[in-house]
């Protein structure tokens, strides 16, 4: 008989312990409920936001959302490997090689209007998903250096075809060191 | 701090981690005085000389300048001006290769100097006690004064902060090898090295003045010392030799006892440094009103016959400086700017002297091997240890140069890699000889370079964000837009006065005659079977009385309107010419109806055979008219009907022959330029581009079509 009593006693007892931490937990889990990050922002933080629509959507964030539900993950030429490695890193899945549609050429560019020959369309400032081009109707564009992503989405619509892509030159602040060093000998 | 004082007076400093003792190799160029060298052929000027930004040019080519005149300014604070070394002309201004690691170009000012080093007017302070604060920074920021040890930082920053110094040290350590160029300035000038000082204690008034030396420039010491001797204020400290005493951290470690930390400036701690001959530089600058435009430069290594410290004035090529000493080792051109620790090689000879070079080496092979004779003597790490016992930052040199090999930026940033001084001591050391400081810059370099891109790729998200609510902000201001035009039109279309009642009578008969169409389309449609011309006619003839209703109440409405003004002249001027004339428009009116008809309803093939008949009545009625008409008149249609014609074939094959032009390539696009006036040459352009545009729509077309 007391062994009856003493398990029953042992189930209320744990069993109000359940509920009492039970309760904890699922207030607690309403108090400090945390904003997560999601999984589409994160993604949108490792393109490289050139906004060039190579992918097929039109923009970083657009693909992201897509990589996101499932799209694959060689989609962006700008970013190349890295990004490609990068994503993989995140979504614990395999780094694939880019997708052979696209180009590999990931040097970065920036566009530069030949101005003789611009003849004041407006196109190109249309299809600028940054507004990077400043101009109006008949008259001479330019691009905003600075904000050019270098997307190449101008190079097309132009009639005259007066949009080249210039790669970005070097220069002492951007150099990257690849020179070997000074070794020093000791002396005898 | 009190017995920070007392400490340093007893002669006990601190010390920090690890340090090196490589071979001294000063008694190369310390037993011999500075040598005044000649002025050279030309002078190469960066407009960079510094950290920061470069000033903008007040000169031309072409200009005569005189001896200190400024040759660009600014008036932001990171931008440091350049003066004329010397007097004479400047021939060039264009791209030339700096004084930088990359070997990359930057502009540069080339001046070829007339001989005569002619003064710019010039005022001499005889007392600077009595110039204010800001005066004296004023003079040394329009001096072009930048750090001369090295980093070249803007010294005008460095001077004009607003924290309570509580030190102001002089940096005289000069702990490289080979370097003996501030020794000899000190041995040489150290009473106006004490007015530098003096003028700096006015400006910053700091509680103690440390002047950090290394005791291997006994000389240098005893002249410091009996300089400073009445000066209670100056502190002259002597330190044990070790590398890299110099380095600003680890003197400030040594002096005061305290760690900078990462990322905050000495100034924020209460101390600034200077170098000592920043100090000489501007003494020169205050009382003499002489700009920065010369240093002390050791030339030394033992491919030179004579090493020795000169005065050399900025912008001599370093060619010029080594064949002054006897450069001997003329095929391999093994040239070394800074020290052996800190320096690098130098592309070519015609590099010139900038702000912070204090020192050029032309060693031989044995004494420093160039690296691209030799190549890479690198082998594997042996995980010895040596390189974190050297390192003054404390940091752990062996796991930083796995991580930079693997670019692992997230563990370089765990173990700090940018608190790195990049000193060389762990280099130095290493028995496998791995140029660790080299993966280490470029470790940063790219780690720099991916911050950028961030920031830009951060940038153009916002702008594309941006641009995204821009359109979307306009579409709904454009509908909204429509809409109260909309409405607009109906209010005044109800409102009952008269250009109201005029619309509504247009928007009415356009009603009307859609109406019509539609029913004369149907009932073709209808009679599809027993097509006959009459039917087609009859629902011509309900639009035609449609129209006729529709302008008449248009005219009986307003009058006065435009519209029914140029409803008036057309019939006017179809009342007014020969009746060939108007049985002609008639003719073509009946064909323009026929046309419309028939596009609208193909749906059978006998409504086609109508349009057809039509046709035929059309035009045999016309031939009718014609008949009646003189023979003349409609040979001279005819004529300027194949004048048209022409014209139009040339205006076609001229649009080709531009587009096959501007396709070919630019040059035939020039010659065209030089034939044709520029408007022909644009008029065909933009014929192109109309070409080319319709070529594309084509292909967008075909595209389509296929893979539909």
């Amino acid at each position: 008989m007391s062994v009856i009593i003493s398990t029953l006693i042992a189930i209320l007892v744990l069993g109000s312990m359940a509920l009492v931490f039970g309760a904890i937990l699922g207030f607690a889990s309403v108090k400090f409920h945390v904003e997560g990050d999601p999984l589409a922002e994160q993604l949108d933080a490792l393109l490289p936001q050139t906004q060039c629509g190579q992918c097929g959507y039109p923009g970083c964030k657009p693909y992201a959302e897509a990589v996101a539900n499932g799209e694959a993950i060689n989609k962006c030429a700008p970013g190349g490997e890295d990004t490609i490695k990068k994503i993989a890193d995140l979504l614990g899945v395999e780094v694939q090689p880019l997708d052979e549609n696209h180009e590999a050429d990931n040097t970065p560019k920036v566009a530069f209007i030949i101005e003789e020959d611009c003849i004041g369309c407006t196109k190109c400032i249309q299809a600028c998903p940054v507004d990077a081009i400043l101009g109006t109707t008949k008259q001479m564009h330019t691009i905003i250096a600075d904000e050019c992503t270098g997307c190449d989405l101008c190079v097309d619509p132009c009639p005259v075809d007066c949009i080249v892509m210039i790669p970005i030159a070097q220069t002492p602040q951007n150099w990257q060191w690849d020179l070997n060093n000074i070794p020093v000998v000791q002396l005898d | 701090m009190a017995s920070v004082i007392e400490r340093i007076k007893r002669g006990h400093f601190g010390t920090f981690h690890g340090g090196i003792h490589p071979p001294q190799q000063k008694f190369l160029t310390s037993d011999k005085p500075i040598r005044a060298v000649s002025i050279p052929e030309q002078l190469i000027l960066p407009l960079q000389q510094h950290i920061g930004i470069p000033a903008e040019l007040q000169v031309k080519v072409g200009d005569k300048v005189l001896k200190g005149q400024i040759l660009t300014h600014s008036v932001h604070p990171m931008a440091v001006p350049i003066h004329a070394p010397t007097s004479g002309t400047i021939t060039a201004i264009k791209n030339a290769v700096i004084a930088h690691p990359s070997g990359l170009s930057e502009l540069c000012l080339f001046i070829t100097p007339d001989g005569e080093d002619k003064w710019r007017p010039r005022h001499i302070c005889t007392d600077f006690n009595q110039l204010s604060n800001n005066q004296l920074i004023e003079k040394i920021s329009a001096s072009g004064i930048a750090g001369m040890g090295g980093a070249g930082f803007p010294t005008q920053v460095k001077v004009s902060t607003r924290e309570d110094i509580q030190y102001l040290i002089i940096n005289a350590a000069e702990c490289e090898p080979y370097i003996t160029a501030d020794d000899l300035l000190i041995r040489e000038h150290s009473p106006s090295i004490l007015d530098g000082i003096n003028i700096l204690d006015n400006i910053l008034s700091p509680k103690h003045i440390l002047i950090g030396i290394e005791d291997n420039k006994p000389e240098a010491i005893k002249a410091l010392q009996q300089a400073t001797a009445e000066n209670e204020k100056i502190n002259v400290c002597v330190l044990p030799t070790k590398y890299p005493t110099g380095g600003e951290k680890q003197l400030i470690q040594i002096l005061t006892g305290q760690e900078v930390p990462a990322g905050v400036l000495p100034s924020s701690l209460g101390i600034v440094m200077q170098n000592i001959a920043t100090c000489f530089a501007i003494a020169d600058a205050v009382i003499n009103d002489i700009p920065l435009i010369k240093r002390v430069v050791t030339v030394s290594g033992q491919a030179l016959e004579k090493p020795q410290n000169v005065w050399s004035l900025l912008g001599t090529p370093v060619g010029f400086l080594l064949a002054q000493c006897g450069y001997l080792n003329k095929d391999k051109k093994h040239i070394i700017m800074g020290g052996p620790m800190m320096g690098y090689s130098l592309p070519t000879d015609q590099v010139p002297v900038v702000k912070t070079t204090n020192c050029i080496l032309a060693p031989t092979e044995k004494e420093i091997s160039s690296p691209y004779s030799t190549g890479s003597k690198e082998v594997e790490c042996i995980r010895c240890g040596q390189c974190s016992d050297v390192c003054p930052s404390q940091l752990l040199p062996q796991e930083l140069q796995w991580s930079a090999k693997a670019k692992d930026q997230q563990q370089l940033a765990i173990l700090n890699l940018f608190d790195c001084i990049e000193c060389g001591a762990c280099a130095y050391v290493c028995p496998s000889q791995i140029p660790l400081v080299h993966y280490y810059r470029i470790a940063k370099s790219e780690i720099r370079q991916q911050k950028q891109l961030d920031i830009k790729a951060e940038h153009a998200k916002v702008r594309f964000e941006a641009r995204k609510e821009r359109l979307a902000r306009d579409k709904i201001a454009r509908e909204e837009k429509h809409k109260a035009a909309a409405d607009a039109r109906k209010a005044r279309m109800n409102s009952g006065s008269t250009a109201g009642n005029n619309e509504k009578s247009a928007v009415a008969a356009a009603l009307a005659r859609v109406r019509a169409k539609k029913a004369g389309q149907v009932e073709s449609a209808k009679s599809a079977v027993p097509a006959t011309p009459e039917n087609g006619q009859k629902s011509q003839v309900a639009a035609a009385i449609a129209r006729a209703k529709a302008k008449k109440i248009a005219a009986k409405t307003n009058p006065a309107t435009e519209a029914t003004s140029t409803v008036n002249n057309v019939t006017s001027k179809t009342e007014s010419p020969t009746d060939d004339k108007k049985a002609k428009i008639a003719a073509a009116v009946a064909k323009a109806k026929a046309k419309k008809l028939a596009e609208k309803s193909l749906t059978s093939i006998e409504n086609i055979s109508i349009v057809k008949k039509e046709v035929n009545e059309a035009l045999s009625s016309d031939a009718e008219t014609k008949k009646s008409a003189d023979d003349k008149k409609t040979k001279i249609a005819a004529a300027v009907a194949k004048a048209k014609a022409k014209k139009l074939a040339s205006q076609k094959e001229k649009s080709i022959t531009s587009v096959e032009n501007s396709s070919a390539s630019n040059k035939v696009i020039i010659t065209e330029t030089e034939a044709k006036n520029p408007a022909d040459v644009k008029k065909a352009k933009i014929a192109a581009a109309v070409a080319k545009a319709k070529a594309k729509k084509i292909a967008s077309q075909q595209e389509k079509s296929e893979s539909t």
